[in-house]
């Protein structure tokens, strides 16, 4: 069955909520139903049949092409189904996803995957500040499943993550993890500055050693078996952390002004 | 019935409803994997006296395991979930957690409806006094728990499911030798099986006993019906040349697991026949009227069972 493709016509003016249009809510639609669906872009709204040229038929695969980096809220709450992004994406694709997957295929702007607690977003590009973190007003970020990164992400990455895996393979900006409460967050790359900032509890994996601040406790040189577990959770994902074998690591806690109960492993 | 000149009596071994877990146990070797699944499965041959029945059920290579390194998987079976759950628990603490590089995974899954899902390391994490960490990995949560030789690796929880116990057969030979000489392949052979132990000392049991006692105390005693040297004092089963009985008693996790372990087991020792001095293979039972699993010999040789 082909996909129900959504084909931006013309640059908006403004930013267009795209949080309607995902396979669990557009289930059974027919394409005039579909084609009617108002979407707020600025102050107004709009038929989605308006903004895009729409072919296929409801199901459990959408596809957005020419997509550009105004359209916010891309599989916001999506459950299930399979959503591609042919573009950029705008700010908080993924946000609040409970199931599904969501791939985009260049890059996204900032709040992707807040509040996310199942499924699976994979960003082909970079993402933009607070991956994975809580927006103003939540005292939560991302609370479940999984987020991979091809390039990079921005500053506060995992702010406020309360469980659920973040893989970036790219570099990451300052503030990676800050008062991040569980989760685990992976970063092949650089990593800025203050990573672990009022971090409680929680993982960061990384390849490279940023330069820590004086809160983030050296905890010596281990070989931890449960790597080798983290690792095995990661076969089937499209993602180079597949190709780590390493167990052996730098363990630095922290942050201590912060409880300290969360770590930053270095992959030695 | 006759197997290489060997009797089969027609008769039946009586088994009860049990509750039955497995346990993935693994370490930095086999051997550590070992030392750890024998200290949990010992003083564990029978839930009269020990709460819980439970032996090694087979090696596990790196492959095998969830944290890739070798291990052995063990199960455990007792008569009530509570029983099991505090002996598991027990165990777990004494045995695993202290031993080092071991670390325990669960065995059982499955869906909801027939698979509980019981403590493993659950209550064990409080050992870290605060130190410890969780991490949820392909949907199931572990701990990590630290402890002087690195990190105790524990997941959350295993899998409980309602087995059998008390399968058995009895194997009745001309010598103690022999007698236990059978019992030694059968209990080689069944051990290649899966999902099912055999809890005894070496897998055999030698004092078989019946209900009740003289001794108002005692709830079992002695098997005396079959106990070569009361033979001219008893109402006997045993025939003048029989002088030597010994029993393979069997847990598992399900009925069809059981009657095969028990085929296997009573060909093997039967492949050394009449001639090595084996006579009969009987089976024990309680008239049929305790246990709600009857395994008839005779249908499980005959592949009917």
């Amino acid at each position: 069955m082909s996909a129900l493709t959504f084909t931006l016509m013309a640059t908006p003016q403004q930013r267009i909520d795209c949080s309607p249009l995902t396979p669990d809510r557009l289930a059974g639609m027919s394409p005039s139903e579909i084609a009617g669906i108002e979407l707020q872009c600025g102050k107004q709204r709009f038929p989605a049949g308006e903004l895009f040229e729409i072919k296929g038929k409801s199901g459990s695969h959408i596809v957005i092409e020419n997509s550009e980096g105004k359209l916010d809220n891309i599989g916001h709450g999506m459950q299930g189904g399979h959503i591609t992004v042919n573009g950029n994406a705008g700010d908080y694709a993924g946000f609040a996803m409970t199931g599904g997957e969501l791939v985009v295929e260049g890059s996204v702007e900032a709040f992707a995957a807040g509040g996310m607690r199942g499924g699976l977003l994979h960003i082909r590009g970079s993402a933009g500040d607070f991956l994975g973190g809580a927006i103003a007003g939540d005292r939560q970020g991302m609370k479940g499943g999984t987020v991979i990164v091809t390039g990079n992400a921005g500053d506060r990455t995992g702010d406020q993550m309360r469980r659920g895996l973040l893989l970036i393979e790219g570099n990451v900006g300052d503030y990676c993890g800050s008062r991040m409460i569980a989760g685990t967050i992976g970063v092949l790359g650089d990593v800025g500055q203050y990573a672990g900032y009022a971090m409680r509890r929680g993982t960061l994996l990384l390849q490279k050693k940023p330069l820590l601040h004086a809160t983030i406790m050296d905890c010596g040189l281990h070989t931890l078996p449960y790597l080798k577990l983290m690792y095995k959770s990661f076969a089937g994902l499209p993602t180079s952390f597949v190709q780590l074998q390493q167990n052996r690591v730098r363990r630095y806690a922290g942050d201590i002004a912060n409880d300290g109960k969360g770590e930053i492993l270095i992959l030695q | 019935m006759m197997l290489n000149g060997v009797t089969i009596d027609d008769t039946f071994a009586e088994a009860f409803n049990m509750r039955g877990t497995r346990v993935i146990i693994t370490a930095q070797n086999l051997k550590w994997a070992y030392h750890a699944a024998n200290a949990m499965t010992g003083f564990a041959t029978s839930v009269i006296a020990c709460g819980v029945e439970a032996a090694i059920e087979r090696e596990l290579t790196a492959d095998e395991t969830p944290d890739q390194r070798p291990g052995v998987s063990i199960l455990m079976f007792a008569m009530g979930s509570a029983v099991l759950m505090k002996q598991l628990e027990t165990r777990m603490g004494q045995c695993v957690l202290t031993c080092p590089t071991a670390a325990a995974f669960s065995g059982i899954e499955g869906d909801p409806e027939t698979v509980t899902r019981i403590g493993l390391g659950k209550n064990l994490r409080f050992f870290g006094d605060g130190f410890q960490i969780s991490k949820r990995l392909g949907g199931k949560r572990y701990w990590r728990v630290p402890v002087m030789d690195g990190e105790f690796l524990t997941e959350e929880t295993t899998g409980m499911v309602r087995a059998i116990g008390g399968g058995n057969f009895l194997v009745l030979a001309e010598s103690q030798p022999q007698a236990l000489a059978a019992c030694e392949v059968a209990v080689e052979a069944m051990r290649k099986l899966p999902n099912i132990i055999m809890p005894f000392p070496g897998g055999v049991v030698r004092s078989g006993s019946k209900v009740g006692s003289k001794y108002k105390s005692m709830i079992a005693s002695t098997n005396d019906a079959f106990c070569p040297t009361l033979k001219g004092l008893v109402k006997t089963q045993l025939s003048p040349e029989i002088e030597s009985v010994m029993e393979i008693v069997i847990d598992g996790l399900t009925t069809d697991d059981i009657s095969k372990a028990m085929r296997v087991g009573i060909q093997a020792a039967c492949e050394l026949g009449a001639t090595n001095g084996i006579r009969r293979v009987s089976a024990g039972n309680y008239g049929g009227k305790l246990g709600p699993h009857l395994f008839h010999l005779h249908k499980i040789l005959e592949g009917t069972a």
